[in-house]
């Protein structure tokens, strides 16, 4: 649509004038630099590019983005964003949601977003609360969470949205946390260069309703013990020496001592392997930032997408038939004439 | 005539009388697997070829294979064919064909007394007289002795006319709806080449299929033509409409040829998301079939997300319409809020069906009209319009994608179950004098080098449609409440009270941009007979009929549910009677009493079918003799 000449943006290019009212302290802050970082860095008009949300405290991100936006109602963000993917392939489309956004009312929604393989990519903040409601439990809390909904404790078995998504046919499925803006950008710009439908599970913190939720992944302490970096290629290994190692038995992945298993029985990451059994064994080494856990890509495979589909079929039909003829189409049923 | 029967193999026998007649209504009734839907589709398209007038009415059940032989299993369909200007498929029919017990049961009450039944007779058998209820067979113990019965062997007949075919099994007798069409062709003198050649072309990958349905339409056909019971035949001669080129259309197709007119009088490619449902999804088959016209039919998985990635079209500047029926109306509720709220176009097409919950999936009622005008949360005025007829639904769908571009508006287009699936003859509009409801994109800033969205048009107070792509543009819409003109969110009173009533202000002033109502028939009447939607065939018709015998009565039909057209308060101050019938409880009549204070009479039905001719003109008669 713009000229060839390479825009370049710094950071502020992509904020607005709006007042940035999350509260102090809450990770959608973090995970606002970073995108706004990644944006300026891409050699995109922002003109080009759509932020379309939900509701919820991370829906609001669009107001905040100097992109074009809707920030629309709870749950149906991966539709209207479809709309405007199928209408418009020419655009860069993103979709903020949160955890009761995209998996509770709008769940639907986002498991055939990503089976249709858009171009979308999917931004979920996974602060497994409903932030914006004050503090109710989501369906990521884990069973037994005590909030003001659940004085008694959680009764429901939360999600795993990465295992959902790989369920879900997606093509790409991440996960990052949001203090670590590195690894946010890394697989930010994987799954910009992905086509098709990009899902990413971003670990979020509240730290008014859920603080700390995270803390063994982002803990000083605990992260060396339990974050789990894959990396494509790579054998899958982590701990402070790499002493721990994920192998996999009897198609389910177990975390072992390195040195108890031979080199090449440990597992090697793959994300482009057409199968996601191997991914989803990963995703399943912890329901919930618990013990060790994975982040990074698990899967980025190819696939046809959703849009450049439907595109081909108008141009195949505009082939075979020639562009659209309203007067020869009133008259395709046949027609006499009364004089 | 004699043209056409000549073509056929048999040469009448001259002892063959034709008598003249100007209408006739023939019912096709079987079980809905004996294909009686298409039996009446092809008669309806050999009389509109032909050049008769007509209007089609079909029937049938939800279920797709219901129990076979039982009378929900009835599957229906009506047409009146006329050689002059008819309104509705007619009330009583002249000529049943049943091809059961039950579907006899099922239709006898709508024939008029004397009328003629054409029964396939070994259906009246003993398994399927008892399914149908009946303890003897009507057939033979008397009980027909008020009809001309005509009791004809079809499936024998059938089995023997495709023997060198190459059909098999159940093949075989799938043709009988063929020989019942070809038989009536004969005795309603109606030619057969038209339904060859539609049989040729529709199987033209299976050829013994094609060779046993022209097979059995000709055996139908000739036993006619053989049979001296059948020698006394009808002829009704082509109707004197206006002249010009016609087709005949049902209301779906018209909607959805409309929305591709309408695409390419807005110059904008057109995007249709929508989910599957009775009656409307044939306004999705019939798009999808036409993607060389750049539509983009998006089968979504539920009819919120149809509407949602409607409403995401709009906003990156397609023209975007969402269709459904009542139960999906209910769930793209909160969406066409959101389109409210965001001032973005959609027009959202509800083709009714009785309600609530599923109720009757396959039958007309006009029962969402309130909910079109009122079922959102907040203050969420829109513009409700209704098409009254198959033909008038391609015009309607422009209209409404005129109101929809010009204001930023979503626009609740109303069809029914009636419009949608009945057929009648559409004069085809002079494509070239289509109206440019073109809206150009801004593609500059409208306000000191920067785009405030909500900057409203002095006239229309419609803001400006910026589209992504477009440098300089960016912004961001939300539905939250937005600061009139420039657009950021506000929690400000005042500017919430002001934001409403600019919204409702918007809408209502439509009533500027569209024609005033059209009474007809006003001298010296009382009597109003208001409608709207497809209760327009029998108003028009039953006043006919009354003034045929000099008395007055005026009638008026609405389009434009909201805003109503400005001199409607005009109009209904010159009657001392008004009467408002409606496939409802009484909808629109609560609207007209609440918005002009007059005291409107209700004329109601809600049996799944549309009024009789009759019975509106009888409720006319009984106002005007009080
Ligand atoms: C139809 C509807 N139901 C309920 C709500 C209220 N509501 C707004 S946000 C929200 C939950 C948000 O949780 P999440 O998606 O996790 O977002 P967070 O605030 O945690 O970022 C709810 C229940 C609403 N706005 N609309
Ligand atoms: S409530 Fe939680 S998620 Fe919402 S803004 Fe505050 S800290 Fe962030
Ligand atoms: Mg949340």
């Amino acid at each position: 649509m713009t000229d060839t000449i390479t825009t370049k943006y710094t950071r502020a290019d992509f904020q607005t004038d709006q007042e940035v009212r999350w509260c102090p302290g809450c990770g959608d802050y973090t995970i606002l630099a970073a995108v706004q970082g990644f944006m300026a860095d891409l050699d995109l008009p922002k003109e080009q590019i759509v932020f379309v949300s939900g509701i919820g405290c991370s829906s609001r991100f669009p107001y905040y983005m100097n992109t074009y936006g809707i920030h629309s109602i709870h749950g149906r963000a991966p539709a209207i964003a479809s709309g405007i993917a199928v209408a418009r392939p020419d655009l860069s489309v993103w979709v903020v949601t949160g955890d009761g956004d995209g998996l509770s009312i709008g769940g639907n929604h986002l498991i055939h977003a990503l089976r249709r393989n858009m171009n979308l990519k999917i931004l979920l903040f996974n602060n497994q609360i409903y932030g914006l409601t004050k503090g109710q439990y989501s369906p990521t809390s884990e069973k037994g969470k005590r909030t003001k909904s659940s004085p008694a404790g959680s009764p429901d078995v939360p999600f795993n949205p990465v295992s959902l998504a790989l369920g879900a046919e997606a093509s790409f499925v991440a996960r990052t946390i949001d203090m670590d803006r590195k690894h946010t950008v890394d697989v930010l710009e994987k799954a910009y260069e992905h086509k098709g439908t990009a899902f990413i599970e971003i670990y979020q913190n509240c730290n008014v309703f859920n603080d700390k939720a995270f803390i063994e992944l982002t803990g000083k302490e605990t992260r060396l013990e339990n974050r789990i970096n894959l990396e494509h290629g790579q054998p899958v290994t982590f701990g402070a020496e790499g002493e721990h190692a994920v192998v996999l038995v009897d198609g389910a992945a177990k975390v072992v001592p390195t040195d108890s298993v031979a080199a090449e029985d440990i597992m090697v990451h793959d994300v482009h392997a057409p199968n996601p059994s191997a991914a989803f064994a990963l995703s399943r080494l912890s329901h919930g930032p618990y013990g060790p856990t994975p982040v990074g890509i698990f899967r980025d495979s190819v696939r046809s997408s959703y849009e450049q589909d439907v595109k081909q079929q108008l141009i195949d039909a505009q082939a075979k038939k020639g562009p659209g003829d309203l007067s020869k189409l009133i008259r395709s049923q046949g027609t006499w004439k009364v004089k | 005539m004699s043209d056409d029967t000549a073509t056929l193999e048999a040469t009448p026998s001259p002892d063959i009388e034709i008598e003249e007649i100007d209408k006739v209504i023939i019912r096709f009734a079987g079980d809905s697997g004996d294909g009686m839907q298409l039996a009446g589709t092809r008669f309806t398209a050999d009389s509109a070829i032909f050049g008769n007038d007509l209007a089609t009415l079909p029937n049938f059940p939800a279920e797709i294979r219901a129990p076979a032989g039982t009378i929900p299993g009835v599957s229906s369909f009506q047409v009146q064919i006329a050689d002059f200007d008819i309104l509705t498929p007619g009330d009583e029919a002249d000529v049943l064909v049943a091809m059961n017990p039950a579907a006899l049961k099922a239709n006898l009450v709508d024939l008029r007394t004397g009328g003629m039944i054409i029964a396939n007779e070994e259906a009246f058998e003993e398994r399927n007289l008892a399914k149908a209820g009946f303890a003897a067979n009507p057939l033979e113990d008397g009980s027909l002795a008020g009809y001309r019965v005509f009791r004809v062997p079809m499936e024998r007949l059938t089995k023997e006319a495709v023997k060198e075919t190459g059909v098999t099994g159940r093949d075989v007798l799938r043709s009988k709806n063929f020989f019942a069409l070809g038989l009536v062709s004969w005795v309603f003198h109606r030619p057969l080449e038209t339904s060859i050649a539609w049989v040729e072309s529709k199987f033209a990958k299976r050829a013994e299929v094609a060779a046993a349905n022209i097979a059995s339409l000709r055996a139908g056909y000739n036993f006619g033509l053989t049979t001296e019971a059948f020698h006394h035949v009808y002829n009704i001669k082509p109707a004197k409409l206006a002249a010009g080129e016609y087709t005949n259309v049902t209301g779906n197709t018209a909607m959805a040829w409309g929305l591709l007119a309408a695409s390419q009088a807005a110059r904008l490619p057109l995007f249709y998301g929508t989910y599957p449902i009775t009656p409307a999804s044939d306004i999705l088959h019939e798009l999808a079939k036409h993607k060389n016209f750049g539509v983009r039919t998006f089968q979504a998985e539920d009819e919120i997300a149809g509407a949602g990635a409607a409403v995401g079209a709009a906003f990156a500047g397609h023209l975007a319409v969402t269709g459904t029926s009542g139960p999906g109306l209910a769930l793209k509720s909160e969406t066409i809020s959101l389109a409210i709220s965001l001032e973005l176009p959609l027009v959202v097409i509800d083709v009714q069906r009785a309600g609530p919950s599923t109720g009757l999936p396959t039958k007309v009622e006009q029962s969402d009209l309130l909910f079109s005008l009122y079922g959102r949360h907040g203050e969420a005025p829109l513009p409700v319009l209704a098409a009254r007829t198959a033909s008038d639904a391609f015009e309607a769908t422009i209209e409404a994608a005129r109101i929809a571009l010009k204001y930023m508006t979503p626009v609740i287009l109303l069809s029914d179950n009636y419009i949608a699936n009945g057929s009648e003859p559409w004069k085809l509009p002079d494509l070239d004098a289509l109206p440019d409801i073109s809206v150009p994109f801004l593609t500059e800033p409208n306000a000191d080098g920067r785009y405030v969205p909500y900057l409203r048009d002095p006239k229309t107070l419609a803001r400006q449609w910026a589209v992504p792509g477009t440098p300089g543009l960016e912004h961001r819409l939300g539905g939250l409440e937005k600061q009139e003109v420039v657009g950021n969110v506000s929690y400000d009173t005042n500017n919430h009270q002001l934001m409403t009533e600019l919204r409702d202000w918007k809408i209502r002033n439509i009533a500027n941009d569209i024609p005033a109502l059209e009474v007809d028939h006003d001298e010296g009447a009382e009597l109003l007979v208001l409608g709207w939607g497809s209760t327009f065939g029998a108003i028009r018709a039953a006043a006919k009929r009354v003034r045929k015998d000099g008395l007055s009565v005026a009638t008026a039909h609405l389009r434009y549910l909201n805003p109503f057209p400005a001199n409607l308060g005009d109009v209904l101050g010159r009657y001392r009677y008004i009467l408002i019938p409606e496939i409802n409880q009484g909808q629109l009549r609560k609207l007209i009493r609440a918005d002009f204070l007059v005291p409107a009479m209700g004329f109601n039905k809600v049996k799944g079918l549309p009024f009789h001719v009759s019975e509106v003109e009888n409720k006319i008669r009984e106002i005007l003799a009080s």
